[in-house]
């Protein structure tokens, strides 16, 4: 879908407000009410987030997909980082939101219909999410 | 975008009016904490109505300013989160333990006085 897509550089704290602004630009017009809105917006805000803290810049890419019937929206997020040494860790509640390491990553999953996470050692860590909007 | 301050009486009101990024929220931070000394005020109200999302950066700076301002002898009411972003807030496992809130200002500066 062209014109459906973003691609935002994310380097510093502004970033993060224009990724989570251009999710909701994006998104709000396929069907998602605004709690799912506020919802993905907070999950992009703290994706981005890991990427300012921990891999000082990376992309965050924006996509509305369409499959069979349903509509929803598509985010990965992709740096060059150090990665995640212990992923099932960073998986864990209580791991890091409540302290100023950021992460978040249980609550995106969450909020999000799907979550996948890749991550090596050195190389970086890619981060795909994915929430349908109902009809 | 810098978030502006009113004073009423002594009772402190900041009212955050769009998207803030990091470096903001930590200014309104440090305005807080000097402006209660200042003006020598009891509470601070702020208001995040506007507030579009609150993450772990956002939850923990508000967190601390409520804390820091504790320490600095005034009370902090949050007021005004909209029931979208308190219901991300939740689902993301983030809360605001210890700290006021309230539904709006009117409600907010009646917990204050």
């Amino acid at each position: 879908m062209i014109g459906h897509e973003a691609s935002i550089p994310i380097i510093t704290d502004t970033d993060i407000v224009t990724a989570r602004q251009s999710a909701r630009e994006l998104a709000k017009n396929i069907g998602f009410s605004s709690s799912e809105l506020a919802g993905i917006a907070a999950a992009i805000s703290e994706l981005a987030r890991n990427i300012v803290s921990y891999a000082e810049k990376g992309m965050i890419y924006i996509r509305l997909i369409q499959e069979s019937n349903k509509k929803g929206v598509l985010v990965i997020a992709e740096d060059k980082g150090p990665g995640i040494s212990d992923i099932n860790k960073a998986l864990q509640d209580g791991y890091s939101t409540s302290n100023s390491l950021g992460l978040g990553l249980p609550g995106v999953q969450r909020l999000m219909d799907s979550f996948e996470i890749q991550s090596e050692i050195g190389k970086g860590t890619t981060v795909t999410i994915k929430k349908w909007a109902y009809e | 975008m810098k978030v502006p301050i009113l004073r009423q009486g002594n009772i402190l009101i900041a009212t955050i009016q769009s998207a803030l990024t990091d470096r903001d929220l930590l200014t309104l931070q440090d305005n807080l904490s000097h402006q209660v000394i200042q003006f020598r005020s009891q509470g601070v109200v702020i208001d995040i109505t506007e507030l579009d999302v609150m993450d772990s950066f956002a939850t923990r700076t508000l967190r601390n300013i409520a804390n820091t301002l504790k320490l600095r002898g005034a009370k902090t009411i949050i007021v005004g989160m909209q029931p979208d972003v308190a219901f991300a807030m939740v689902q993301l496992g983030l809360t605001l333990p210890d700290i006021k809130t309230a539904r709006d200002l009117d409600e907010g500066l009646t917990l204050l006085r």
